[in-house]
């Protein structure tokens, strides 16, 4: 039985930008505090399961089409990128390099090479949970 | 106050900020207390759904905006996470137990005996009557 679900659809719009939010504050804030690529992807992939619950699977399928299984591969070739880019410089596999840069909204920020690998990270873990989660949600 | 030094001025602040965050997480663990004992003391799902959703939020509320201000006021850092942690429990908990109760009361659980007024009972049975009657027509 269809019922009325607009609590849960409105609270959704609302509560998912939250969630997207603090996914990236989590994810920017892993180098110096609790934080990092592994639960930066747990908690995107849980905004969209949220937005999947509320609003279906297909409709969550048409607003991002992204295929998940090519996602987490490219979450994979990112991370083994940044880990060969040290042999270039002759130094040893997966050396990271840091420096500081004056970023025009930021003023001097020091940036890592393992942000790098952490996108890596990332997108690995929201391309196999979301993965997981769509092959166990679609089967009927 | 004006004639008080600055050492005995920043105590008087000190136990008014001190008794503030006191007195604001006894009230958020007195709430979560309650809640507790509804949660056991009340007759059915739907009075219980209430008792967690209300004075629990309102709670953990009041436990998280102590710690903030406790951060904030003693130990001098702001964190903003804790304002979006009260942002977002304000948000979701209580529709968390709207969906509860609704979940429950489609599903056919009985409402307590005391219960003198069942306003959405007629309108889930007119929807379940036209659901049952159209679906053999989908088919």
């Amino acid at each position: 039985m269809k019922t009325n679900d607009v609590m849960l659809k409105t609270a959704t719009k609302v509560v998912t930008f939250i969630i997207l939010m603090f996914a990236v504050h989590i994810f920017f804030a892993g180098h110096y505090t609790p934080g990092g690529g592994f639960i930066g992807g747990l908690l995107t992939t849980s905004a969209i399961v949220l937005l999947m619950l509320a609003f279906g699977i297909d409709t969550v399928k048409k607003i991002l089409p992204i295929n998940y299984v090519v996602l987490s591969a490219v979450g994979l070739l990112i991370a083994i990128a940044t880990a060969s880019a040290s042999i270039v410089f002759d130094v040893p596999f997966f050396t990271h390099a840091y420096d500081y840069f004056d970023l025009p909204l930021f003023g001097e920020t020091s940036l890592h090479s393992a942000l790098l690998f952490d996108v890596g990270v990332y997108l690995v873990v929201v391309g196999v949970t979301m993965t997981i989660i769509q092959t166990i949600g679609e089967d009927e | 106050m004006l004639n008080s030094s600055r050492e005995e001025r920043f105590s008087i602040v000190t136990t008014i900020v001190n008794i503030l965050i006191i007195v604001l997480i006894s009230t958020g663990v007195l709430f979560s207390a309650v809640t507790a004992l509804g949660l056991v003391r009340l007759p059915d799902v739907y009075t219980r759904t209430h008792a967690a959703s209300k004075s629990s939020t309102l709670g953990v509320l009041a436990i998280l905006f102590g710690t903030f201000l406790h951060f904030w006021l003693v130990e001098g850092i702001f964190n903003t996470q804790m304002v979006i942690a009260i942002v977002f429990l304000f948000i979701t908990a209580p529709v968390g137990g709207h969906l509860i109760g609704r979940a429950a009361y489609i599903s056919g659980i009985k409402v307590a005996d005391e219960t003198v007024r069942d306003d959405l009972g007629p309108a889930v049975k007119k929807k379940k009557k036209r659901f049952a009657s159209k679906k053999p027509a989908d088919e």
